[in-house]
């Protein structure tokens, strides 16, 4: 089984005030693993920036590094990606361990730890958008009881989360503390995610933030959209037997085909797609546009109003 | 000095530095004991008002919270140093030398193969919980091979004598600068004692610093680096140690905005252009440095700067990340790591430490932790440090509970004995509690240890925190010369004449700009003191001048110094204009405005010209309302005067005529020139243009009313008075000297700059030179051909105000566009 799309990300700034000097970062191609290929990949930026660099950055995603060094009143950066996803084996939650074994293998014990678990322990801890709380250990008391296996323990704190909050694209913005989101009951794709992300690593788990995009399907009987979409995020938590393992508690799946990786890292801060500090500019907000389409279909511009 | 030990005991509980358990003087400590019993009270007091008095001098602060009025507290520093014997010196010089070695060893781990935390013989608890662990400096070697530039620990004297570690300081160690400032106050206290002890001398530790960036730094063949010392700004703590380390090492003072990364180099923006540098000292904390990869949310730090180090195209100092090793939990695995690196023990013995993330040893932190002090293990937690000696047992539960929840948080240290030693306070001796802090620094043949350092005071008797910003505070260590250890004399590279520098060449634009903001608003305070002085004096006096004073208040009120009349009575609009805080106009804020640009210009003005600025502001906040009277305020404005008279005095013969300085002038010639310009004006578009008593006050508004009287020794009338104010060029306050004066400066930048010509100043400034003050003397058309003349000049006038404001805002575009903000964007 796997599955084939074309993504197009198309992020476009217009400037109050010309900007003489700009860096951005952007995290917009897909990272390559187990059950995906990036086939084709091509980042087009407008203007033509001064300086370009595409490397991968500390946690493995590529990243590409622009520099303006010239005055300029807009700026395009424009994602086109071919991407093919392959099924990933299911996994029984009942086979994992004890949520507070897999805890405590991560706990440090004096004794020398495999690769894995040193790559594993990255993502154990705070990191800028993910600050732990006690409030996040009694959120999550309920799907932790004690000796519960750690996927089933996941699995309910997914289900918790996509039963209890609602999606809200205005409640929250990039900058929202997730103890509001606790307690606004109310947030985006990537609230949720840190809110499963800090739930997890209070209790000794680690979990990383995963950013990506998700395939939708249009309303029935109409066309696929251009700029329909919108970049994703969900969860992948290590299960000291399984490894790595994904969550997605905004849609209460586990990834599969629909889900296109674009990167991790420990939250938000270390993978959003296109980042910069710009000199000038005035007030700026960036027009973004996603568009997943399945392999053979077509997408068709939206009708202007 | 009879009996210097009545208020001295022996701390039987405590080690004295000065006193054995018998409570004998130390041998090392017999001079200093002898020259004190020597001295009379009246001695004794004389050498405290020294030092008091150079404190002050030297502006020695220490911000105990960032408060915008300015709450500088001066440094606290007691008279009596603390004395350290040669041979003891020699231990804990080894032992802080190698612990330097081994946390740059540990450094050099976590961010390149991280093989101790594989291993097992450190937590990844401590090094990835920590947020100064910074994941992009993963990889990075920082140029010249040195994680840890500059290092400082934290030492106290236990009862048995020995020193014990109760902290590392790895990010940014402060207080450096501070023990070479106590120095050479306390040296020059006790001059004759301090070279009969052959103390050892600090200076070889900021020449090693110095010369370890220098050399490590990146660069091309044919460079000299440069290196600055990047700081926080002027609201940190410690901003004087900035400054005062800046000017000791020759480093410019820098803040962030001053810098900017093209093309992963480093540049400093300065008035020439952009100018590579090479190092960066900086006094920034970690996740502050750079917005871009770092702490996003940064307006201190330079976005692009880990890049540059990345590249290896410069080199800061400490490595980006280094902060992380100042987790207290660290301590206690230090000895392990130590034996593994380099097969040998740790010298110096760290205080026994409980990190509570092994479940034993969180069980033993809780059994005794009503003895502990339960510290954060990560700066980012909002945990305050608690005894638990201070807590009930609700107090110990809530705190177990909380260590519980998140045990890798937390960690427990044995609460420090401290040492005592003597002190000079109320004019006795007394002991304290004290602490000390060491520094080390890299240099090409291994660690070299400051000999001395900052010996920090309990404020109490019986306390046993030491900690400037709770009050506490420092005494100079002198470290005694063994027999073969002399002090050395500092021996500096010596300069040829091809080292003559003639120009600076690092002035950043920031600086600039603040340089000429400093010239407006010293010059608009002057202005503003003097048009307020005539208003008050003709109000207060009891010269039945109607005329004079009603022009003075129209003047004032079309300048917009003073309140429109709805706003109350004369005097509380008079108030207003002086002291109002929310008058944008009022004296008192422009006065805010003066002393903020000054402080930001700190580093370019000498101390005279600081202690005349501080001068000024003491005697703006002794002003308040309830308590002066119009007399008192009249009196407050010739003071001032004063004062300000001598700050110009300081711009014209104190400062180096570079293009600081050029920037500077400009702004009070600009200002100056607005002023005159318009207020002339007004007062010739005005009723009073003959009256004597008004063209007195025209002429003291113009500084001049001495010029004229010795010129004409008569009563002021309107042509020579105009003459004077207008057109002299030998006036240093006529309109057409600032006209003539600003040219020259506008010429001088542009040869250097390329700046485009002033044509419109050039005009007017013609056009003023052939005013024909005689049209004012043919009555040919009677009153109204005169009125016609009066016009037209001030129309002339009102021109050269706009031009000159027009001129500030080119000048700010031209040179100064470039100190922009910066902002973050992000996109999902």
């Amino acid at each position: 089984m796997s599955a084939r799309y074309q993504v197009i990300h198309d992020t476009h700034y217009q400037y109050a005030t010309a900007v003489s000097l700009a860096k951005q970062l952007a995290h917009l191609w897909p990272r390559d693993c187990a059950w995906q290929r990036c086939i084709v990949r091509e980042l087009n930026v407008e203007p033509a920036p001064t300086q370009r660099r595409d490397e991968l950055d500390i946690f493995g995603n590529p990243l590409t590094r622009l520099a303006f060094e010239r005055p300029h009143e807009a700026l395009r950066v424009e994602a086109r990606l071919d991407v093919e996803i392959l099924a990933r084996p299911l996994l029984d939650p009942l086979q994992s361990p004890p949520w507070e074994d897999a805890s405590a293998a991560l706990s440090y014990s004096g004794a020398p730890l495999s690769a894995e678990v040193l790559e594993a322990s990255r993502f154990r801890f705070e990191s800028p958008a993910v600050r732990l709380k006690y409030s996040f250990v009694d959120y999550a008391e309920d799907c932790f009881t004690p000796g519960r296996p750690l996927l089933q323990g996941v699995q309910a704190l997914m289900q918790k989360i996509f039963r209890e909050f609602t999606f809200d694209a205005t409640a929250t913005q990039v900058a929202t503390p997730l103890l509001e989101v606790l307690e606004k009951r109310r947030g985006v794709c990537q609230d949720f995610a840190h809110l499963m992300i800090a739930c997890l690593r209070s209790r000794g788990l680690a979990a990383r933030y995963v950013s990506g995009y998700l395939l939708t399907q249009p309303p029935p009987g109409q066309p696929r959209l251009i700029g329909a979409d919108a970049s994703h995020a969900w969860v992948s938590v290590y299960c000291p037997r399984q490894g790595w393992v994904d969550f997605d508690p905004t849609n209460n799946v586990q990834p599969g085909l629909e889900h296109i990786t674009l990167a991790w890292g420990r939250d938000f801060s270390d993978v959003s797609p296109l980042r910069g500090v710009i000199l000038g500019g005035g007030s700026h907000d960036p027009d973004v546009q996603v568009t997943v389409t399945p392999a053979g279909e077509v997408a068709v511009a939206p009708e202007r109003e | 000095m009879p009996d210097l030990l009545a208020d001295c005991p022996p701390t039987p509980r405590a080690y004295h530095e000065m006193l054995d358990a018998s409570g004998r003087v130390r041998p090392h400590w017999d001079k200093l004991y002898q020259h004190l019993e020597r001295s009379s009270p009246a001695q004794l007091e004389q050498r405290q008002a020294l030092l008091d008095r150079q404190i002050l001098e030297n502006g020695v602060t220490y911000n105990v919270y960032a408060d915008p009025k300015g709450t500088d507290r001066p440094w606290a520093l007691d008279l009596l140093p603390n004395l350290i014997s040669a041979e003891e010196w020699q231990g804990i010089a080894a032992g802080v030398a190698q612990r330097a070695r081994l946390l740059d060893s540990v450094l050099a781990d976590i961010y390149g193969p991280q093989q101790l935390l594989a291993d097992g013989l450190l937590p990844t608890e401590l090094v990835f919980g920590h947020n100064n662990f910074l994941w992009p400096c993963q990889g990075i070697r920082p140029p010249g091979g040195t994680y840890l530039h500059s290092y400082a620990v934290d030492l106290r004297r236990a009862p048995d004598g020995r020193w014990w570690v109760i902290a590392d300081r790895t990010q940014t160690p402060s207080g450096a600068g501070y023990a070479l400032e106590n120095r050479q106050i306390i040296s020059r206290t006790f001059p004759d004692l301090f070279r009969e002890l052959r103390v050892q001398h600090l200076s070889s530790y900021f020449r090693t610093l110095r010369e370890t960036l220098v050399q490590q730094a990146p660069r091309e063949d044919n460079e000299t680096p440069m290196v600055v010392l990047l700081t926080p700004g002027r609201f940190n703590e410690t901003y004087f140690e900035h400054l005062y380390l800046a000017r000791h090492l020759g480093f410019p003072l820098v803040e962030g905005s001053d810098l900017t990364v093209r093309n992963a180099t480093l540049y400093l923006k300065t008035l020439g252009g952009l100018q590579r540098v090479h190092a960066v000292l900086r006094r920034l904390d970690d996740d502050f440095c750079d917005p871009l990869e770092l702490r996003t949310d940064s307006a201190l730090g330079v976005p692009g700067l880990l890049e540059a180090v990345r590249q290896g195209r410069v080199l800061v100092a400490n490595a980006l990340g280094s902060g992380v090793l100042e987790s207290p939990g660290l301590l206690g695995f230090l000895p392990k790591i130590q034996e593994k690196l380099f097969g040998e023990e740790l010298l110096l013995p760290s205080i026994a430490t409980w990190w509570c993330g092994e479940a034993p040893v969180l069980e033993q932190a809780l059994e005794k932790l009503a003895d502990l002090l339960v510290m954060p293990a990560f700066p980012s937690q909002s945990f305050v440090p608690q005894f638990g000696h201070d807590l009930d047992a609700a107090g110990l539960a809530n705190l177990t509970r909380r260590i519980r929840a998140r045990p890798y948080a937390y960690v427990a240290q044995e609460v420090a004995q401290l040492s005592q030693a003597p002190v000079w306070q109320d004019e006795h001796m007394q002991s304290r509690a004290i602490g000390m802090r060491v520094y080390a620094v890299a240099s090409a043949d291994g660690y070299r240890v400051m000999p001395g350092g900052l010996t920090r005071v309990s404020a109490e008797s019986g306390a046993q925190v030491v900690a400037m910003q709770s009050g506490g505070g420092s005494k100079d260590t002198w470290v005694l010369a063994g027999h073969a250890a002399l002090g050395e004399a500092p021996r500096p590279r010596p300069l040829g004449v091809h080292d003559v520098v003639r120009r600076d060449p690092h002035l950043p634009s920031r600086i600039v700009e603040n340089l000429f903001w400093f010239g407006r608003y010293a010059e608009r305070c002057d202005d503003l003191t003097r048009l307020l002085r005539v208003v008050l004096s003709r109000y207060v006096g009891d010269d039945d001048e109607p005329m004079a004073l009603a022009t003075a208040l129209q003047l004032a009120e079309d300048l917009g110094v003073l309140p429109d009349e709805e706003e109350g009575t004369l005097e509380e609009r008079l108030f207003v204009a002086l002291l109002g805080e929310d008058w944008i106009y009022s004296l008192r804020a422009n006065l805010q405005r003066l002393n903020w640009t000054a402080s930001q210009v700190r580093g370019r003005l000498s101390r005279e010209n600081w202690l005349a600025l501080m001068e000024i502001q003491r005697e703006a906040q002794t002003l308040e309302r309830e308590e002066a009277d119009l007399g008192e305020l009249l009196d407050f404005l010739n003071r001032l005067l004063m004062s300000l008279s001598a700050l110009s005095g300081f711009a014209l013969d104190d400062m180096t005529r570079d293009d600081g300085w050029r920037f500077l002038m400009i702004g009070r010639r600009i200002e100056r020139l607005q002023f005159l310009a318009e207020a002339i004006a007004g007062f010739l578009d005005g009723e009073a243009v003959q009256d004597q008593a008004a063209l007195e006050w025209l002429l003291e508004l113009g500084n001049s009313t001495i010029t004229y009287r010795s010129r004409y020794q008569a009563a002021p009338q309107l042509i020579p008075v105009l003459d004077l104010l207008l057109l002299d060029e030998q006036n240093p306050h006529a309109a057409l000297f600032q006209l003539l004066e600003l040219e020259k400066a506008l010429d001088h930048l542009g040869e250097q700059f390329g700046s485009q010509n002033e044509l419109t100043l050039a005009l007017l400034t013609d056009r003023l030179r052939l005013v024909d003050l005689g049209t004012l003397e043919n009555a040919l058309f009677g009153e109204a051909g005169k009125r016609a003349v009066l016009n037209g000049l001030s129309q002339l006038l009102r021109a050269v105000g706009e031009a000159a404001g027009q001129l500030s805002d080119r000048l700010a575009l031209r040179f100064f566009a470039h100190v922009d903000a910066s902002q973050q964007t992000v996109s999902s």
